[in-house]
């Protein structure tokens, strides 16, 4: 609005048409406030145009017709009783890991260490049922794990934050850093636990210390956990000091520094609750789904849940709508490849073109693009009238 | 105008030149003799029972067709997919499943989908397979170049290999006419006749493999040796190419692999060393040195598992199919590299072996298989898996070892007499 009436002012001064045209024909302006229902809106036209751009791919690669394309990406994600589980055990570990990043970038510290921290997690876990598995008996066993998985994810996450809060390193590359070395320390567990050159240590050597099933449902304990965790850090973030303080370091840091928060402790603390939560997470990868384990088991949730993360601006009870999306969509785009004979590399095709156009979409919702009426491709109907 | 004209006669001429010089390229004549017919092909596929209208079958695969070892095995559902009439939807392909939990779920996928039976083709697939068997119990689950089937006690778990060691010796038995004849025409010597083996890891199978390679080579060429080489992996083009080239700097006048890529036959048809290959044959692109090629047909397997399922009959814990059942064939011939009497050579042992007069592991025979310059009398095989790899079976048998008797999956892995280690660290 304001632009238009500089554009005006301009206009006037000049008192030339010529200068008119030699404005942009777009301009952008930053939206103060949008109604929810016109995000809401914005966001679920994104999605359709994913589909059906996607779609238009799909057709011209296989050659099938749309409508079964959509009914396969629905089969791959909820065909069965068994791929609906999946689903959601897929979903409840992106949550997880998308719940540990977020306090950390709440505090606009760029951790993007997380796929590390869920490693070193599933090395803790790993190492106790592979050591532990025969000597102790499965309920100790299973506290055991949990207590190591937690406090190596915390450990991985405190390092790098005591750098950055002494001595101001980069804690971006500090974090990506500590990624290869939870990935190399696994490649070693792996070639002594292992000996056969397999590169994974599986249910055969990791027999004990199962995560039990609840009613008879082997993924639903990971759900149940990852949902309480929800709305835990929901509250935790929204409604207590600790969250609040989070919040002001992240606007800024001096601002904190003058109300007196001590800004290393928040720090500190903050990365040690995402390690603490990534670690829980490397916990329910190996004891509760996988009972395996490789240096690719996170296989780059990490740093798919600093996307989930930021697309729900921070809001754990959007992220399950952002995981969900993500986690539907890969399932669906893996069924597609395999039915119709397409090299895997298709589905991460559909899931690049669908994140692009819902990272595109924040754009829309956070800007507002206007057209310049007085533009010289108007000139000519202008004219006319 | 004058340039304009002269541009669209240039044009004209260049086209029509273009033109001459395809057509020529297409009317020269071959000079070489060429691929010959396979002495050992893979048999027409035949439908003697009924597929159920509602069977399903679900294939998990390594890698997709860019490799060798996976594109060998899903030509071969392919051609069985067609040869039973067997719709789309019937036979499910998942191709890219690594080594890990992921092929638990895709086994697990693919039984909650309706399939009869779940085929996967790699080694490090099976305590997957194991885990998905015991959770199904109704579906059928058959693993190829695994080695637990036989103890582990699950009715619906399978194992299947294929003698692959006699095709492996026909191969040799090509390499050993092709050495004695440069030794005949005077380019080496008797003693110079080394060849060189580029194997991917220490394995049984690969040590099965070669052996088998050598002994064929030896039935005709009584004093040629051998150098292997390892790489410490199963694909690799950079190590195969160097470790290929590593052998012939050392002498080696013929080269063999057991890997998955064009890495040594490619070296070799640089350097226009013979070169006998494996998994299917790479005239295409070595047309001056390939000489033969040896493979698994997998298509007999698959038609026996669904003609089990289909007629309601027990599939065998262990499965090893030879050369009886088609499961080991050969390519064409190279008849411009290979050397004169390759093929009849290779048919008098294929006739030899369907009468069971041929054993490749014959420890009785002299002068063939010596380990320090004994014979070989007894050997405890490791063929139970265990933690700790113990002996656990006598597998010398009327006078031969008994490859792939005991379980599908090779367990010879002596280091015999001739044959020479050049890195053992993998």
């Amino acid at each position: 609005m304001k632009m238009t009436e500089n554009a005006t002012v301009g206009e006037k001064r000049s008192g030339r048409n010529e200068k008119r045209s030699k404005e942009p024909l777009l301009h952008i302006t930053k939206r103060t406030d949008i109604p929810l229902s016109r995000a809401i809106i914005i966001r679920a036209v994104a999605v359709v145009s994913a589909l059906v751009f996607g779609g238009i791919v799909t057709i011209f690669l296989t050659g099938d017709n749309p409508i079964s394309i959509y009914v396969t990406i629905f089969e791959g994600a909820f065909g069965n009783s068994t791929r609906i589980w999946f689903t959601f055990q897929q979903i409840a570990i992106l949550l997880c890991i998308s719940l540990a990043v977020t306090p950390a970038f709440k505090m606009r510290f760029w951790n993007i260490g997380a796929e590390g921290q869920v490693l070193i997690g599933c090395l803790a876990t790993a190492m106790c049922m592979f050591l532990l598995g025969d000597i102790m008996p499965t309920w100790l066993l299973i506290l055991t794990m949990t207590v190591a998985s937690i406090a190596a994810g915390i450990i991985w996450g405190v390092i790098p934050a005591v750098f950055k809060a002494n001595w101001g390193t980069n804690e971006t590359l500090f974090t990506l850093m500590m990624n290869y070395v939870a990935i190399q320390l696994i490649e070693c567990f792996l070639k002594i636990a292992d000996k056969s050159g397999s590169n994974t240590v599986g249910p055969d050597k990791l027999n004990n210390g199962w995560l039990p099933n609840l009613f008879g449902q082997q993924y639903l304990l990971n759900i149940v956990i990852v949902a309480v965790l929800t709305a835990v850090m929901y509250i935790y973030l929204k409604y207590t000091k600790q969250g609040y303080e989070i919040s002001v370091v992240g606007e800024s840091v001096n601002t904190a520094k003058y109300i007196g928060i001590n800004v290393k402790k928040v720090i500190i603390r903050t990365m040690a609750l995402s390690g603490a939560v990534c670690g829980l997470a490397g916990l329910l990868l190996v004891g509760g789904t996988s009972h395996s384990i490789d240096s690719n088991l996170a296989d780059n949730r990490g740093f798919t849940a600093i996307m989930v993360s930021w697309l729900a601006k921070f809001n754990p009870i959007m992220m399950i709508f952002t995981t969900f999306l993500i986690v539907f969509l890969e399932r669906g785009a893996d069924e597609i490849s395999s039915k119709f004979g397409l090299n895997s590399s298709f589905s991460d095709i559909l899931t690049g073109i669908i994140l692009f156009f819902i990272i595109g979409s924040e754009f829309f919702v956070q800007y507002q693009v206007h057209v310049n009426k007085n533009h010289r491709i108007f000139a000519k109907t202008r004219k006319e009238r | 105008m004058f340039k304009k004209i002269i541009s669209v006669v240039m044009a004209v001429m260049m086209l029509a030149g273009a033109c001459v010089g395809f057509s020529s390229c297409t009317t020269d004549d071959e000079t070489g003799k060429g691929m010959s017919e396979s002495p050992l092909a893979a048999p027409e596929l035949s439908k003697d029972f009924e597929v159920s209208e509602d069977f399903k079958i679900g294939f998990i695969f390594l890698h997709d067709e860019n490799s060798t070892y996976d594109k060998n095995f899903i030509d071969a559902a392919t051609r069985v997919k067609e040869a039973l009439g067997l719709s789309d939807s019937q036979v499910i392909f998942k191709k890219n499943v690594p080594e890990t939990n992921d092929c638990y779920v895709a086994a697990k996928d693919l039984a909650s989908q309706g399939c009869d039976i779940v085929f996967a083709n790699s080694f490090g697939h099976e305590q997957y397979m194991i885990q998905a068997a015991k959770e199904f119990p109704d579906v059928q689950f058959c693993h190829a170049t695994g080695t637990r089937a036989h103890t582990e006690g699950l009715s619906n778990y399978h194992n299947a290999f294929a003698s692959i060691y006699q095709g492996r010796y026909l191969a040799g038995i090509a390499a050993g006419m092709k050495l004695n004849e440069m030794i005949e025409k005077g380019e080496i010597k008797a003693e110079e006749a080394v060849m060189g083996y580029v194997g991917a890891f220490t394995y049984a199978e690969v040590i099965s493999g070669f052996t088998s390679f050598y002994l064929g080579a030896k039935s005709v060429c009584p004093s040629v040796t051998m150098k292997v080489q390892y790489t410490g992996a199963w694909y690799d083009e950079a190590l195969e190419r160097e470790a290929a080239n590593a052998l012939m700097a050392n002498g080696c006048v013929l080269i063999s692999q057991h890997a998955d890529s064009m890495g040594a036959p490619s070296a070799c048809e640089v350097k226009g060393v013979p070169n006998v290959s494996y998994n299917g044959s790479t005239y295409d692109a070595c047309p001056e040195t390939f000489i033969v090629s040896s493979s698994i047909n997998w298509a007999p397997y698959f038609m026996y598992i669904i003609k089990c399922f289909n007629t309601d009959t027990e599939i065998a814990a262990d499965w090893c199919g030879g050369i009886e059942e088609g499961s080991v064939v050969l390519s064409g011939i190279n008849q411009d590299a290979a050397a004169e009497g390759t093929i009849e050579a290779i048919n008098d042992a294929v006739a030899k072996f369907k009468d069971g007069t041929l054993h490749v592991f014959d420890v009785s025979k002299d002068n063939y298989i010596l380990k320090d310059g004994q014979k070989i009398t007894s050997y405890m095989a490791d063929v139970n898996t265990d933690a700790d790899n113990t002996p656990d079976t006598e597998v010398i048998k009327d006078g031969y070892f008994d490859e792939s008797g005991a379980r599908s999956a090779p367990y010879f892995n002596i280091l015999i007499d001739g044959i020479e280690n050049v890195n053992t660290k993998f």
